[in-house]
């Protein structure tokens, strides 16, 4: 049974339009060709600094083109900078928050759309109301109550305070209240489900798109974050974006290996971006008029 | 990150009997779900260890006069703390930074993102193309833009100097002077923003009703005039809301400084680009001064707090001003 077959959901969610008013004329293509050039050719230009030496790289001329030199200023890097257990430390933190933040925060959202509780308003109010607040208000105790709990320098130190976002609760109540009509949890309740067999069979099913883009969404947060893991993580059990100060701290740092390692360090992410760019692009523009 | 959120805390959960038609969508759902308040505890408990706990204890922290090797032995000094704050002149100077740092990559980024939703709102050929393009910088993390960039600036090999000097400009200091230096900064963290704010916008842009333009243009208003009249009034609520977003990102801008002055907390060599998160972190885990850095930290929060309100207020303001 999908939401399509029951009546008239009470909120017709209008597909955006996706065309403009006029075709483009040259001058717009032009402009939009050149932010976009913009927008990548710093990433280009890292892979053709990564793949010459820096003798190449400090010429009067400095090369356009990418060259040979990428696999061994690669190697050059690791042995600077723990990239791959950066890498595996972060996969491992991304993955795990994904994981938590799309559970848990599908679960709390149903109950703020779907629920009839005393305060639920002023809870979700107050969950909003969090976003406003910096990390760096609590970042000193939150350190401390690490360390006392033992787990400074442990990767589970960065997954547990993220493991659930305010922005995930909130974003995951637009889509399920706009997405799931009424109609349909009313026909389940009938049927005799309880609230968490409503949740699993029949929200679940139809906002497992939203479910899709905030894992995304997450994932690409969790991966890039930078402020907390660089306090406490050390630089032997360092995330991905960690180690990347080590490559620049290095001794005689060299153009060249940095460049090698921060692509290295980067493109898996890029990689998986350009994939599912589609629907990250999709994801962000849903999210901004929702509801 | 939506816009319509006031519908749903304005809405009063109808908890009168069933109505036969209920005409708001917060009136459905299930009727006394008590298992409510299980399904949203475990955002309130992550919440409360790690959220409300150390934001607490960070103003009782910032009382105090502590170090990270004795944490447990406070030396109580009361307002000492925001007193050495408030008169040491490397906090001003922070203070400042953060301010046009926040400027320079706050205002020209939201203005081009603007520009470019416009653009991408035309009917293109090979439109996902240009929006994922667009939003690469994004996806690249902050810590790897800040590496290239600061390369890219490199004073000496850098690319961006050997484009000046390419067309017999004088080339730039970009680390040792002062604005060049936030200029670099701010660079980056526009580089890394604007594509995803021009994403915002253009979906506020399709959401305003086509028929609007039909009209205008019936009625002979100009391209520009359309934009000027319709679009931008349209994307009133989402243009407020970029700016609040950017105010409490700019306000908090960490990373990019440290990470420009190859992971020195200093801000540069003058302290030139050192902001108030980096100053944060510079007296917590450098100098050992972790009740000044709670201090700090509160500071920041109330800062973050007017700019808010200010945001707001000015809204509001505009929006009186033009019913009259």
């Amino acid at each position: 049974m999908t939401v399509a077959e029951t009546g008239q959901p009470r909120v017709r969610v209008k597909p955006p339009r996706d065309t403009g008013q006029h075709d483009a004329g040259w001058v717009t293509y032009l402009v939009i060709s050149l932010v976009t050039l913009g927008s990548v050719f710093p990433l280009y230009y890292t892979i053709v600094m990564a793949s010459h030496t820096n003798a190449e790289m400090s010429s009067a001329n400095p090369p356009w083109v990418p060259s040979t030199s990428l696999f061994s200023n690669i190697k050059a890097a690791l042995a600077i900078a723990p990239l791959n257990k950066g890498l595996l430390n972060s996969l491992v933190v991304s993955s795990v928050v994904t994981l938590g933040t799309v559970a848990l925060c599908t679960l709390a959202g149903f109950a703020f759309a779907k629920l009839r509780f005393r305060g639920s308003n002023l809870l979700l109010a107050i969950c909003i109301g969090t976003m406003m607040v910096p990390m760096q208000m609590g970042v000193i105790p939150l350190y401390m109550l690490m360390a006392r709990l033992g787990l400074a320098g442990h990767l589970s130190a960065v997954i547990l305070p993220t493991l659930v976002t305010a922005f995930g609760v909130f974003f995951m109540r637009q889509y399920i209240s706009s997405a799931v009509p009424d109609e349909l949890i009313e026909a389940a309740y009938i049927d005799g489900a309880g609230p968490f067999r409503v949740f699993w069979s029949v929200v679940v099913p139809a906002v497992r798109p939203a479910m899709a883009v905030l894992a995304m969404l997450t994932f690409l947060m969790s991966w890039n974050d930078f402020f907390w893991p660089i306090i406490v993580l050390s630089s032997q059990n360092p995330t991905v974006q960690v180690s990347f100060q080590s490559l620049a701290t290095g001794y005689a740092p060299q153009q060249s290996i940095i460049m090698a390692g921060t692509i290295y360090g980067t493109v898996p992410v890029l990689v998986v971006f350009a994939l599912l760019g589609r629907q990250i692009v999709g994801g962000i523009m849903q999210g901004a008029v929702k509801g | 990150m939506t816009l319509a959120s006031d519908t749903a805390l304005d809405a009063p959960s109808a908890a009168s009997g069933t109505p036969a038609r209920r005409r708001r969508r917060s009136a459905g759902g299930l009727p006394g779900s008590r298992v409510g308040y299980v399904y949203v505890l475990p955002f309130f408990l992550v919440f409360a260890a790690f959220s409300v706990y150390p934001w607490l204890d960070t103003a009782w922290v910032s009382l105090h006069d502590v170090r990270l090797s004795t944490y447990h032995h406070q030396t109580w000094i009361g307002l000492a703390n925001y007193r050495d704050l408030f008169t040491n002149p490397y906090f001003w100077n922070a203070f400042r930074n953060t301010f046009t740092i926040g400027v320079i990559s706050t205002i020209p980024q939201l203005v081009m993102a603007l520009g470019i939703a416009h653009l991408l709102n035309y009917r293109l050929r090979g439109r996902t193309f240009f929006r994922v393009a667009i939003l690469m910088p994004y996806a690249t993390s902050l810590a790897a833009a800040t590496v290239i960039f600061l390369e890219l600036f490199d004073t000496r090999l850098g690319l961006v100097n050997w484009a000046l000097h390419l067309v017999h400009l004088p080339t730039v200091d970009w680390q040792g002077s002062k604005w060049p230096a936030q200029v670099a900064v701010s660079t980056i963290i526009t580089w890394r923003w604007t594509g995803y704010n021009a994403l915002i916008y253009l979906a506020g842009m399709q959401a305003i009703d086509p028929s609007l333009y039909d009209a205008a243009a019936v009625d002979g208003a100009s391209r520009w005039r359309q934009f000027v009249h319709i679009t931008i009034p349209g994307l009133r609520p989402t243009i407020l809301f970029t700016i609040v977003v950017s105010t409490i990102g700019a306000a908090q801008i960490f990373g990019e400084p440290l990470l420009y002055h190859n992971g020195k907390a200093d801000g540069g060599t003058q302290g030139q680009y050192q902001t108030l998160g980096l100053l944060m972190y510079q007296q917590g885990w450098v100098n050992d001064r972790l009740g000044l850095a709670s201090a700090t930290a509160w500071t920041m929060f109330v800062i973050i707090l007017l700019a808010v309100v200010a945001n707001l207020l000015f809204a509001r303001w505009r929006t009186v001003r033009e019913l009259r």
